[in-house]
């Protein structure tokens, strides 16, 4: 099979009779085949590759109001995002000369990741609670205005990475909005020179 | 010379039967495959962690794009014609509800409705559109779709999807979530493209475990 007959046509009748040759039908399919599996395999790929996920989300109410959520200063962690993917946070309160207010970056060299597990292991090592020694444990993320969607994703997905199970989504003060502009601002002209 | 002869056998094997089966699957992924379809509101999402697949039924999405305009998408064709009646009796629009039913998404203001509907919906591009207006507390028009969207599935099971673009900036994510929040709706889900987790993490370590993530 899989071979073309080149046998030519046999014996001569004679001359001036033309006898057609006689051509087997069979044609070699392998590279049909190689081809069809080739295609398939693209198929398969292709259909299975883009299924998109989903990060759920769930938001206070703000109607509730009775029970504030209150947290030690101590085991609280802010984080604040500002332009051109500049991140920031500083540890419990923010001093008024805006002294513990520091500067990380969301991969790469001290990276927010660093941050926040060098705060997750500071808070374990302090606590007396052996059953739950994260309870204490917030992340306060405050975006800027001019911080995008996706520094947003990153970061609570930096949550779901680092095993945060306490973490809130505030709306950012004057005082720290104004505080991130000039880091902005600041960070942007150190980077021209 | 005693030595025995083996037949000498033909390698060649008849390869109809393979191709027939090639194609014939070939022909079955080609029919069941789901091209993406051209995107009339282009966004590109940033990526997360979620294991879990965006729903694709009963879902209500919306979108923002790159220059933080909102648009509103549902699959639900019966529950698209009560919004659109709701909105016809109450604003008075007199919106054409079949073309509304048609609509792949809503993506102008109240008053344009009637303009944005007329426009054939191949000539629909999310860029050239105003979307919907959300831009602060006082015009958030957002707000009120929500609130006829969430009538027409009154208890039955609606998921909340925000889709978002990666250079969408803060402001027009905050202004939609506080349409949801006004409705009190505070569970959605955000659609991303998924993602490993980084070697090493705790997730990583949870994963390697075969523990579960609960979100």
């Amino acid at each position: 099979m899989a071979e073309l007959d080149t046998s030519g046509g046999g014996h001569k009748k004679g001359p001036g009779v033309k006898k057609g040759k006689k051509l087997s039908t069979r044609v070699d399919l392998t590279p049909m085949v190689d081809l069809g599996f080739l295609l398939i395999t693209f198929f398969i790929f292709t259909t299975t590759m883009s299924q998109p996920t989903a990060l759920k989300l769930f938001l206070p109410d703000d109607k509730i109001t009775d029970e504030p959520n209150k947290a030690k200063e101590s085991g609280v962690l802010t984080i604040l995002m500002g332009a051109d993917n500049h991140i920031y946070y500083y540890e419990g309160q923010l001093k008024p000369d805006g002294s513990n207010f520091l500067s990380a970056s969301y991969n790469g060299e001290n990276s927010i990741r660093d941050v926040i597990l060098k705060k997750k292991a500071d808070v374990r090592s302090r606590s007396r609670d052996t059953e739950n020694p994260y309870k204490d444990f917030v992340v306060v993320i405050k975006p800027g205005a001019e911080c995008n969607y996706k520094n947003l994703i990153d970061i609570l997905d930096e949550m779901a990475i680092n095993v945060v199970k306490k973490y809130a989504l505030v709306d950012i003060s004057d005082g720290e909005s104004q505080l991130v502009k000039i880091s902005d601002a600041s960070s942007q002209t150190s980077a021209s020179n | 010379m005693g030595r025995a002869k083996l037949p000498r056998k033909s390698t060649n094997i008849d390869m109809t039967a393979m191709c027939d089966v090639a194609f014939l699957l070939l022909s079955f992924f080609i029919l069941t495959t789901k091209f993406k379809p051209a995107e009339a509101i282009a966004v590109e999402t940033p990526s997360s962690v979620a294991s879990k697949v965006a729903p694709n039924k009963d879902f209500v999405l919306v979108t923002i794009d790159k220059d933080g305009k909102v648009f509103l998408t549902m699959d639900d064709e019966q529950k698209k014609e009560l919004v659109a009646n709701t909105v016809n009796s109450e604003r008075n629009l007199g919106i054409n509800v079949a073309a509304f039913k048609k609509a792949g998404f809503i993506g102008a203001p109240l008053n344009g409705l009637n303009s944005f509907l007329s426009i054939p919906e191949e000539n629909r591009k999310g860029d050239q559109l105003p979307g919907i207006p959300c831009k602060d507390s006082t015009n958030n028009e957002l707000t009120y779709w929500m609130q006829v969207v969430k009538a027409a599935y009154a208890g039955e099971k609606m998921d909340l999807l925000l889709k978002g673009d990666n250079i969408a900036k803060y402001p027009a994510f905050k202004n939609v979530i506080a349409a949801f929040k006004k409705n009190e709706l505070l569970k959605f889900q955000m659609v991303t493209n998924p993602e490993n987790a980084p070697e090493g993490s705790e997730l990583w370590k949870m994963s390697m475990q075969g523990i579960k993530q609960d979100n």
